[in-house]
């Protein structure tokens, strides 16, 4: 009997495929940003569509992240579904009042009697020597505020999954994708890249965090990069008889606190991995909830790894030494478990 | 009087061939560029490869923007600069060794290796430039700001792509240079492409000169990339500025011969868009314009070229044998004591 050869596709194409049958599917869906057009998206999110939908539903736009940001938030107030692509999240300052203050707010302000059913995608992510405007995650930046819905996939079948999800919810999701993982030519062929998409539509809810791999001696809660990193370190620690468990967050907001405490409770032990900066994060807020919620399951204190306070430099040599790696999750790891 | 003279009758010679060292300089450092970035990063493109990593946007064919400007400048004006800042810096006086340093990431760049291509910064020449897409014409008007404060004739110039022009940090900055009569200078370079978007899907009027009126600001264009059309539309604008009658908005038409980064396949070109604009090479018409002119015989002209590769060469050695910081550098300089 021949099993059935997994159809695999890059991140980027799962994620053009999503909004493709979603477009398909319903009219009042479109895209609308810089390069998603003829280009394709600079990270390939569109690729195709321009050539399926045409100019009419897939625009590209000037250089005016406010206006055109600003427009979808109008367009989704009249109930159009506009998928709005901002290139990299590092440019979210130029147009942050139209998200924060009113995508965020105006279904809160107007008691819910308007929604906002659009999607702000954007490229997250480092380590290819991108420097200090062109490399941030700022997963905080955008979980911190309440009113959205912030997710961070890292694998192609989430990414096409979650996209789905994201274009049927009714509230504004901010879909963050990570460079490295979209299976781009002209980046590093890595392995993450590449998996198996269903060709048919599918959901993966938007709140859930994702069990990757199971382990009794510590739990490692990572995102995107910092999972598949910290899926190498436990690999490694396997060798030395630690089995790690890892949790792949992929919703930042909400928050799935329960997968994390249910683990936790398990493993006694936590590390948390970050590819934003570390104060005032992620790996913070993480740790207050089990701080909170789970304290004396604890049996010893939480570490937390993440880009040191910084803008992250260009330099290859110096951008290594702030990036969190498979190598210091591994021995923050050994540590924690010689402490004990 | 020959025909050039005669075109062209106010540009001195001497400045006429500081203007082509400049532009050979840059296109020279720019070509060493592309060969510098590629290295590494074979058999398959990989961005984070090699002694160049990250991205890379040169500036090649957009010289005349940068040539035909700085002739004008001293060291107490100030320049700012988009992603695609060579041809800037290298005019500006910029440290050039410590610029390819930077971009080779080593401890002995401007930036110590922190900020890279795009972020280059160097105080000594009033030179910056930065990644985010209009945000240096802010910064260009408060410098213009502080000069007006000092009560000095210094103007500040700021150099931006066409796509900017279409950010609301543009229209924001003339408003209140206008407003406050600031010495302020934005030249805009229609490459024509935002990364792949033309001009005629981006921009709402013909060219940005023609914006000039509704900031009350004075506005001028340059047609073919021409050095000393801009070299004139310049000395217009800087005198303007010199002399408290405000900003300017000098458009000019430039060619942007490679992609928008290197690795990109400018997919949404034709073919046979590069050979028609480098057919119109700004350098090689200065060239035979000058020779024409008399200005300057072949022997002349060689010696200007290989002094400029000279100092190209050197600068890229410099870079190469210099250091790497070393990793803890990382955390140093967020804030200074």
């Amino acid at each position: 009997m021949e099993t059935a050869k997994k159809r695999m596709l890059t991140g980027n194409k799962a994620m053009a495929e999503a909004i493709a049958q979603e477009m398909e599917n319903d009219k009042n869906v479109f895209v609308i940003g810089e390069d998603i057009g003829k280009y394709g998206g600079i990270f390939g999110s569109t690729q195709g569509l321009m050539e399926k939908f045409g100019p009419e539903r897939v625009l590209d736009t000037p250089i005016s992240e406010t206006a055109f940001i600003g427009a979808a938030i109008g367009a989704a107030a009249e109930g159009m579904r506009p998928i709005a692509e901002l290139m990299f999240v590092d440019f979210f300052g130029v147009c942050m009042d139209q998200i924060y203050n009113h995508m965020a707010k105006i279904p809160y302000m107007s008691g819910g009697n308007v929604r906002l059913p659009m999607v702000l995608m954007t490229a997250v992510g480092g380590g290819y020597s991108d420097a200090a405007q062109h490399s941030q995650t700022l997963y905080a930046t955008f979980a911190h505020m309440p009113g959205m819905k912030v997710v961070a996939p890292s694998t192609p079948y989430d990414l096409k999954g979650m996209m789905t999800s994201a274009i049927r919810d009714d509230n504004p999701v901010v879909f963050m994708f990570h460079k490295s993982l979209q299976g781009l030519g002209w980046m590093d062929q890595l392995d993450y890249a590449v998996g198996h998409v269903p060709e048919e539509s599918y959901t993966v809810p938007l709140d859930k965090a994702n069990v990757m791999r199971e382990g009794k001696d510590v739990t490692i809660v990572g995102i995107q990069m910092m999972t598949h990193f910290a899926m190498e370190a436990a690999e490694r620690l396997a060798k030395d008889g630690i089995e790690a468990e890892v949790i792949d967050l992929r919703s930042l907001a909400p928050i799935d606190k329960d997968t994390i405490i249910n683990s936790v409770k398990k493993t006694h032990r936590l590390v948390v991995v970050d590819e934003d900066y570390r104060s005032y994060g992620m790996t913070a807020e993480i740790a207050a909830i089990v701080s909170e919620e789970a304290l004396y399951e604890l049996e010893s204190p939480i570490k937390r790894l993440a880009i040191p306070d910084v803008p992250i430099p260009y330099s290859h040599v110096l951008e290594d030494f702030v990036l969190p790696g498979p190598t210091q999750i591994a021995e923050t790891v050994k540590q924690m478990m010689n402490e004990a | 009087m020959t025909k050039f003279e005669e075109k062209q009758p106010s540009v001195s010679v001497d400045k006429l061939m500081w203007m082509y060292e400049q532009m050979v300089k840059i296109r020279y450092y720019e070509d060493q560029m592309v060969e510098a970035y590629t290295e590494g990063k074979a058999p398959v493109f990989n961005i984070g490869e090699g002694p160049v990593p990250g991205e890379m946007h040169l500036a090649t064919g957009q010289e005349p923007a940068a040539a035909g400007m700085m002739v004008h400048l001293t060291k107490d004006d100030t320049v700012t600069a988009p992603h695609r800042p060579h041809h800037h810096a290298i005019a500006k006086g910029v440290d050039l060794k410590k610029m390819t340093a930077e971009i080779f990431g080593k401890e002995t760049g401007l930036g110590k290796g922190k900020g890279g291509h795009m972020h280059l910064f160097d105080p000594q020449a009033k030179f910056s430039c930065g990644g985010i897409v209009a945000a240096g014409i802010p910064h260009a008007v408060g410098a213009a700001m502080a000069n007006k404060m000092k009560g000095k004739d210094w103007v500040a110039v700021a150099f931006i792509g066409e796509g900017a022009a279409n950010a609301g940090a543009f229209h924001e900055s003339l408003n209140l240079a206008a407003l406050w009569n600031l010495p302020l200078i934005i030249v805009v370079e229609d490459n024509s492409y935002g990364i792949s978007v033309p001009k005629t899907a981006s921009t709402s009027v013909e060219s940005n000169d023609l914006r000039a009126s509704a900031y009350g600001v004075a506005g001028a264009y340059v047609k073919d990339n021409d050095p000393v059309a801009m070299y004139k539309a310049a000395e217009e604008a800087v005198n303007r500025a010199r002399n408290g009658q405000g900003p300017t908005i000098i458009e000019i038409e430039t060619f942007r011969f490679l992609g928008h980064f290197q690795g990109d396949p400018e997919l949404y070109r034709d073919k046979q868009e590069v050979p028609g604009l480098r057919a119109r090479d700004p350098i090689m018409k200065l060239r035979q314009q000058l020779l024409d002119a008399e200005h300057v015989n072949e022997p002349e002209l060689e010696e200007i070229e290989n002094r400029a590769k000279k100092e190209v060469d050197e600068a890229y050695q410099f870079a190469r044998d210099s250091d790497y910081p070393k990793p803890e550098a990382a955390l140093d300089d967020v804030f200074t004591s």
